[in-house]
Order: C-alpha cells, then sequence, then structure tokens
C-alpha cells in the first residue's frame, strides 16, 4: 500500500506530492488505426483522476495497456518512479494494478466469495479448498466497504452494484493501489451510485488511487480530483476538476463548441397516434396511460427500476399485459408480439443495442433490412434493387458512417451502431417511435446527431417517445415529460414548467418537496 | 507537451479510413486443403483421378452431404441435429413398409419424407416452445426414432423393393449418378434460400442474435421449427438414396451419420455459435471427408486406421481454420 516516498497521509499535506504513476508519450497503433499518439497521464496518490473523450479518444487503449492486455508501440510507464513493463494482466496485478472493466469478468454460478478469490483460495493440506477462512475473509472485506453482500451468494444472483462491489473487494483482496473503474455506473441506479461514491471516496480516505472512465460527466465533476482530456488518441491537457466547468470539458472533449447541445425546435402537434389507457403488468407498473403525438416528442423520466423501460416493452409486445387499452391510430390495437406491433407501424430502440438492438455479427445491410423483408421481397425472395434503395437511403438519411454496406456492425462505433437501429425503424415505415435511453454509451457529438434525429422524427410526423434516465436530456428534448416513480405516473410536466428538481422530486416518489424547493 | 488549440471549431469528423480489402482466407483454407488432398491422391494412387472413381465418390458423398446441408441451416440458428441418423433409418423403414405393403411408389416416397419432415417438426416444436437445448431435445429424438424403427421392423432389414426404386440409387441420368443429381438439387435450393431469400436472412439472423431477431419482428419460433424440419426432411431424402442403393431399409442404417454431418458443416468453417457460415462451405467439407475416404480405401488403408486418420485430418483442418480466421477478422462467408 505505502508508495516508495511519502506515505499517504503526508502526501495530504504536501501538496505536490510524487504522482504513483506516470505514463509518458504512450503510443500504441493498430492495423490503419493511431489509437494513441503520445499520451500522457499522471496520478497521484489517493486522488481519484478521470479520463474523459469521445468514444474513439483512446480511453479504452490507454487502460488496457495499464491494464497489460496491450502492449504499448512507444513511450514508457513509470510506477512509483521505477520504469515498468506490463506484458500481461496477471502483471499489472502483481504491480498493484486493478481493473474493473464495464463487463464485470466473474464466474456467474459461483458465489461472492469464491470470486473473491479466484485463482487466489485459501487451501488446507495443499489441495483443498478452506472453506471457513474463505468466507471469513470474504466477510470481512466485504464488510469493510460497507456493503451488505453475503459472501455465500450467487454471483449471478446480484445486482451489478453488488457485483462491483465484489470486483472491488477483490482489488482491495489483492492490495492493489491503483484502481482503474471503466464506466462503473452505467447500469446503476442513483442510490446506488451515491454508494458507489461513498465507497470511492473511502478508497481515496486509505490513499488508493482511482482511476475513473465515464461518458456521465456529471458524475464527473462530482467524483473526480483531477480530470485528463483525450481526443482522438491525442492529449489535450489536464484539470484540476475546480479550474474547469462542463461547457469547457465538453470543448475540449470534442474540439469544436457544441452550439445547440439540444437541438429542440417546436413543432405543432397532429392527432394522438398512441394512446394508452390503464397499462397494468402485475409486479412492473400500474394504471399507465397517457398519449403521444405525431410531431412530439414525449419524455417518459424515472429512476431505473420505476418500470418505465417496461412500460415501452409491454407497448411494443415484448411483455403481457395484464389490463389496460391501446389504441394506434384512434383504433383498437391487440398487440402480443413484436411483430405485431411492428406491423401497427411501431419501432422500439431497445435499451441495450448490443444485445437487444442489433445482430453484432451481420453487416449494415442485413440489420438495416432486417424487419422490412416483407417490404423488399416477392415470393420469399429479396429483391436487390429495393433492398440496394432502402439501404442507400438509409444511410444518407441517418449518416451512417460506414466502410461499406457489408462492414460488420460489430465494427461501428456506438453512435454509428445506435443509428442503425434507428435508421431500419424508419424504413420499415414506423410512425411511432420508441426510445428507450437512446444516446446510453454514445459520445457527446453521437447525441447531439442523435437528438437532431429525434427533432426530424417529430418534424415529418412521428410520435416520439423517449424514455430516459439522463435529467438533462429529458429536461432538454421533451415537450411534454411524464415521470415514473415505482411503476406508477407519478407527475405529467410541460416543457415550460419542467425542472430538473421537479422532475428528481417525483421520479422519487416526492412531488410536494419539488414544487415547495422551488 | 503542447496543448492544442481546442477552439479549432467545426473540426471535420474524421472519416473512416477504406476497409483493406480481406482475402477470405477461411473458404480459401479449406479449398487448400481439399486441393493439396486431391493432388496427393492422385499422384499416389493412378485410379484415383478416373471419371469412374469421381462420380463414385460423388455418389458416395451424396447421403452425407444432403444431410449435412439441413444440419448447416440447424447449426447456422446456433442449434444441433443429433437425430438425423435416427429419422434417415425410420424414414427408410416407412417407405421400405409402405412398398411392401402394396402402397404406390410416390406414395411410399412421400410418407417417408413426410416422416422425416414430421419428427424434425417435433424436434423444432420442442426447441422453439418448450425451450428445450437442441441437444438435449435431438439426443433424446436420436434415441426416440431408433426406437421407433427397431419396433417398426421387428429388428429385420426390410429387402427386395423393386426396379423403381433401385433407380434412384444406382441409375443415372445421362452419365450422372441420380444421388448425384439429388445433391446437387438440395444444394442449389440451399443455396438460393440462404443467399437470395428471407428465410435466409432470418436463420442468419437468429443465429446471430435471436432476441434481436424478435424484436425486429422475426417471427423466432416459426422458423427455428422450420429448421429442424429442414433437416429431418433432408434425412429422409438421404434415407430414399441409402434404401434405393442397398435394397433394402436397415433398422441400424445411419448409425452416427450425425457426427459426419457436423464435421462437414464445421470443416466447412459454420460455426457452431451460429450465425455465420456457409452452405458451399459444407459441400466442401463433405467432399473432403468422402475423398479422404475414397483415397484411403485406394491406398488399401485398413478401415482401423482410417478413422483415426480421418479424426486428426478434421482436427487439423479446423485448427488451420481457426488461425486463418483469426488473421482475417471475423468475417461471414455468404
Amino acid at each position: 500500500m505505502a508508495a516508495a516516498g511519502a506515505p499517504p497521509t503526508e502526501a495530504k499535506a504536501a501538496p505536490a506530492a510524487e504522482p504513483i504513476l506516470r505514463m509518458r508519450r504512450i503510443v500504441k497503433e493498430f492495423p490503419g488505426v493511431q489509437a494513441l499518439a503520445g499520451v500522457d497521464l499522471d496520478v497521484l496518490p489517493g486522488e481519484v483522476h478521470a479520463v474523459v473523450g469521445e468514444n474513439g479518444a483512446g480511453k479504452s487503449t490507454l487502460i488496457r495497456i495499464l491494464g497489460g492486455v496491450h502492449r504499448p508501440d512507444g513511450g514508457e510507464i513509470l510506477l512509483r518512479g521505477q520504469p515498468v513493463a506490463i506484458p500481461t494482466p496477471r502483471r499489472a496485478r502483481e504491480l498493484g494494478i486493478a481493473v474493473i472493466h464495464q463487463e464485470l469478468n466473474q464466474v456467474g454460478p459461483l458465489s461472492a466469495a469464491e470470486n473473491l478469490f479466484l485463482g487466489d483460495e485459501p487451501r488446507r493440506w495443499r489441495w483443498f479448498m478452506d472453506w471457513d477462512v474463505l468466507r471469513a475473509r470474504a466477510g470481512a472485506l466485504l464488510d469493510a466497504l460497507g456493503v451488505p453482500v453475503d459472501p455465500r451468494a450467487r454471483v449471478d444472483l446480484l445486482s451489478v452494484a453488488e457485483r462491483q462491489t465484489v470486483e472491488i473487494a477483490r482489488a482491495l483482496s489483492l492490495k492493489a493501489d491503483i484502481l482503474v473503474m471503466d464506466e462503473p455506473t452505467a447500469a446503476l441506479t442513483l442510490e446506488e451510485v451515491d454508494r458507489l461514491f461513498t465507497i470511492i471516496g473511502e478508497l481515496r480516505a486509505r490513499g488508493v488511487s482511482v482511476i475513473y472512465i465515464s461518458h456521465r460527466l456529471e458524475e464527473i465533476f462530482r467524483v473526480a480530483d483531477r480530470i485528463t482530456v483525450l481526443r482522438d488518441g491525442h492529449y489535450i491537457g489536464t484539470y484540476a476538476a475546480g479550474e474547469i466547468d462542463m461547457d469547457g470539458l465538453i470543448q475540449r472533449m470534442v474540439g469544436r463548441r457544441l452550439t445547440e447541445k439540444y437541438p429542440k425546435a417546436p413543432i405543432s402537434s397532429g392527432p394522438p397516434r398512441l394512446a394508452v389507457r390503464g397499462l397494468t403488468a402485475e409486479g412492473l407498473f400500474w394504471d399507465v396511460s397517457f398519449a403521444a403525438h405525431g410531431g412530439e416528442i414525449l419524455g417518459i423520466a424515472g429512476l431505473v427500476g420505476s418500470g418505465k423501460i417496461e412500460v415501452a416493452h409491454a407497448i411494443f409486445g415484448m411483455i403481457p399485459l395484464d389490463r389496460g387499452e391501446i389504441d394506434v391510430e384512434g383504433r383498437r390495437a391487440a398487440i402480443r408480439s413484436p411483430a405485431e406491433a411492428i406491423a401497427l407501424g411501431i419501432g422500439l430502440v431497445p435499451e441495450d443495442r448490443k444485445t437487444l438492438g442489433l445482430v453484432l455479427g451481420m453487416s449494415v445491410r442485413d440489420n438495416l433490412t432486417l424487419p422490412s423483408m416483407g417490404r423488399i421481397s416477392a415470393a420469399g425472395v429479396v429483391r436487390k434493387d429495393k433492398e440496394r434503395a432502402l439501404v442507400e437511403e438509409a444511410v444518407r438519411r441517418l449518416d451512417i458512417r460506414a466502410h461499406g454496406r457489408d462492414q460488420v456492425v460489430r465494427d461501428l462505433s456506438g453512435g454509428n451502431q445506435q443509428k442503425v437501429v434507428v435508421a431500419k425503424w424508419l424504413e420499415a415505415g414506423a410512425t411511432i417511435l420508441l426510445l428507450c435511453e437512446p444516446t446510453q454509451g454514445i459520445d457527446v457529438g453521437a447525441k447531439v446527431e442523435m437528438y437532431r434525429l429525434m427533432v426530424e422524427l417529430a418534424r415529418a410526423g412521428v410520435a416520439v417517445v423517449m424514455i430516459s434516465s439522463e435529467m438533462p436530456e429529458v429536461l432538454g428534448m421533451s415537450d411534454r415529460i411524464l415521470v415514473m416513480h415505482e411503476g406508477r405516473i407519478s407527475a405529467e410536466l410541460t416543457r415550460g414548467e419542467a425542472t430538473q428538481e421537479k422532475i428528481l422530486a417525483s421520479a422519487s416518489g416526492r412531488p410536494d418537496r419539488g414544487a415547495a424547493g422551488r | 507537451m503542447a496543448q492544442p488549440d481546442v477552439n479549432a471549431v467545426g473540426e471535420a469528423p474524421a472519416r473512416p479510413a477504406p476497409a483493406p480489402v480481406r482475402l477470405n482466407l477461411q473458404r480459401f483454407g479449406l479449398t487448400i486443403a481439399f486441393v493439396t488432398l486431391v493432388a496427393a491422391l492422385a499422384l499416389l494412387s493412378p485410379s484415383f483421378l478416373t471419371a469412374e472413381n469421381l462420380l463414385n465418390v460423388a455418389r458416395q458423398v451424396s447421403i452425407n452431404a444432403i444431410i449435412a446441408a439441413g444440419m448447416t441451416f440447424v447449426i447456422l440458428t446456433a442449434g444441433i441435429d443429433l437425430s438425423v441418423g435416427s429419422l434417415l433409418a425410420l424414414a427408410g423403414a416407412i417407405m421400405a413398409g409402405a412398398l411392401k405393403g402394396g402402397v404406390p411408389f410416390a406414395l411410399s416416397l412421400l410418407a417417408g419424407l413426410a416422416a422425416g419432415a414430421g419428427f424434425g417438426v417435433v424436434n423444432g416444436l420442442a426447441v422453439a416452445y418448450g425451450r428445450v437445448a437442441p441437444f438435449i431435445v435431438t439426443l433424446a429424438m436420436l434415441t426416440i426414432a431408433r426406437g421407433a424403427t427397431l419396433v417398426y421392423t421387428g429388428g429385420r432389414p426390410i429387402s427386395d423393393l423393386g426396379p423403381a426404386f433401385d433407380w434412384l440409387g444406382g441409375g443415372d441420368l445421362g452419365g450422372i449418378p441420380v444421388p448425384v443429381i439429388i445433391m446437387v438439387l438440395v444444394f442449389a435450393a440451399a443455396y438460393v434460400m440462404l443467399t437470395q431469400m428471407v428465410v435466409g436472412r432470418y436463420v442468419y439472423a437468429i443465429g446471430g442474435n435471436a432476441e434481436a431477431a424478435r424484436l425486429s419482428g422475426v417471427n423466432v419460433s416459426r422458423y427455428t421449427v422450420l429448421v429442424y424440419a429442414l433437416s429431418g426432411l433432408l434425412s429422409a431424402v438421404a434415407a430414399v438414396i441409402l434404401t434405393a442403393r442397398l435394397d433394402s431399409a436397415q433398422p441400424t442404417a445411419g448409425l452416427g451419420y450425425e457426427l459426419d454431418a457436423i464435421a462437414a458443416v464445421v470443416l466447412g468453417g459454420t460455426t457452431l455459435m451460429g450465425g455465420e457460415g456457409s452452405i458451399g462451405g459444407t459441400l466442401l467439407g463433405a467432399f473432403l471427408i468422402g475423398v479422404l475416404n475414397n483415397g484411403l480405401n485406394l491406398l488399401n488403408v485398413s478401415s482401423f486406421y482410417q478413422q483415426v486418420v480421418k479424426g486428426l485430418v478434421i482436427l487439423l483442418a479446423v485448427l488451420i481454420d481457426q488461425r486463418l480466421r483469426r488473421r482475417g477478422g471475423r468475417r461471414r462467408a455468404a
């Protein structure tokens, strides 16, 4: 734990502490791509150091080099002042560097305790597991983080936040003094994020350095001491969190001013395209009623677990309803499957494009045409001319950037993948679009493009329903906002009257407090 | 480090570089292996490269290739069909039994084909709606269909099936053996289905990501049933050829055929994970196995050693294939 130089307690006193980690002019090339062109990163003991940049800026590559996954083509790494080579992930762990990936590397059917000590199990008589010691040590480590996780619980039955806690405990058990967290809050509820930040504060107090990667800039200002910005593989600068604001940060990340982050334009709304009354799926949501009009962007806000995503899934025929009515274009509709929803002109952009939205191994073309097969085929045979026309139109309309129509979507950036998901519904003729967390995991520039697209769609008469946990985009993009709390609609706000406080209060089930607060 | 100008407004977003031209190394690798094998056999055995022998190879390959064509559809959806050998035996017994029982020729054939497809549908229903793993469903069907065949035949072969049936196995059209013609037709149809038709697109999509396919409006269950039905049907088509060639339906016919079919599919570059592969590869894979069998026979290698050699070749071919694939990137050969 203690660095070669000053112990962490004195680091606070000394203003210019020696960095525990220095990455100097790191260069990494992949075939055809300069991923890193001389990037620096200095991390002080006991600081939370955020690394930000758009997708493709080189954050992940930098982290993989630090974690021993990739080897740099140039530059040097100094750990506690000593030059080191990190050829393997194992070496990284030995050097006290622990990486918590977004996709947690855990063995689902094993218990929390077993995962904690995987590869380093306490033994008895050399060949036997020492279960008592294993459980006791796991319990102690988890308790120290202040989160009640049962060491005997199967890891795949734990929540994401609990699984993350297990990973952090594992890093501590390995005596890591540099902890890298890659998008740790992507799947956490607000309460869980708060708890995570408490844990991070705890780690900082112990002198552990945390390298924090996130797309959520609001969080970065909450948790980080210093921020390093990368853009297109280049080092842009390192800033103390107090000396830079959000706009300045975004500007440095994208290299241009985003004149209008939320390009919302007023559009006169038409007749209701979708009207639901009393939708209920027991255990998920109750008595949900609303209408979505053509030309309108209807925002549905709420915390993770409020049932907002499930409402969209139910309208799309993925979840059976217990009660309630759905009218599409003024006519009663019975929707029992996604296929039936699609036939009625409903499209759904799911919250997880990789597992639900796309067939990653298929080409841009094949993904785009998947819901439109009936329209571009005759007697079961695909008409190549119609197919080509459809694909070209989609690529042009949404400015999808791919090497070609045959490029596998797995290789596209997050923003372009999301465009493919939206495009396939446009080409399928959707007039009602349900967008679930439409900008999750895509970079700032692509977000703005997605917002522009939503406005363009609304202008074309599509009813856009945006379900989002990101408060600023709900506020910035919606004509009307529904707030959900524990499976029920707790507030309906117009664009004019909505504020962050009101939404948050209603989402937490305390609407009066928000009203009083203003 | 110099601070780059952060106010460079409106910087054009970097357009991706043109994709590097990638040879389809995977397909290429299998072709090389095949050509090498043919060349080696031609050198070692003068009787190998004769028209008579090559047609003979094609005739021998036809049964496995036809089963493997159905298996390709199933594996592309990330499934597996272990019941093909048993379904072959059952379909053959039903055809032969019907024929001996006085049912007209065409109707007897139809009964056998319908049995194959019907049992395939049962497989598909259990997989799609019962949500049982394909391995388990078709393993159970392997036993059920084999047992049913033994019950139906009383464990005895049904022989002497008449000249019309004989022609399907031993006859020819313009010098081309009938089984080879059937094989060509099956593969042509499979190729059109997988590359030109909506079904094919859905099969790849289901194997690549069944949930995403369902959310795109694909009736995943229906197409899952369809691929198992197709696999059962093609097992029955193979049964026609085998029964005709032997002039007899054997209750133990088709034992272990599922493994040869899977080997042909995998050798052909289709991954067991689903979503990637091609019907052309399967044909090549079936021929690789067939040529190997034929060559080892011509060279008088004992049948005991033949099994060892065949296994080694399969292992080696797939090892090399994966190397090439990793280098060439993950691509699907249409």
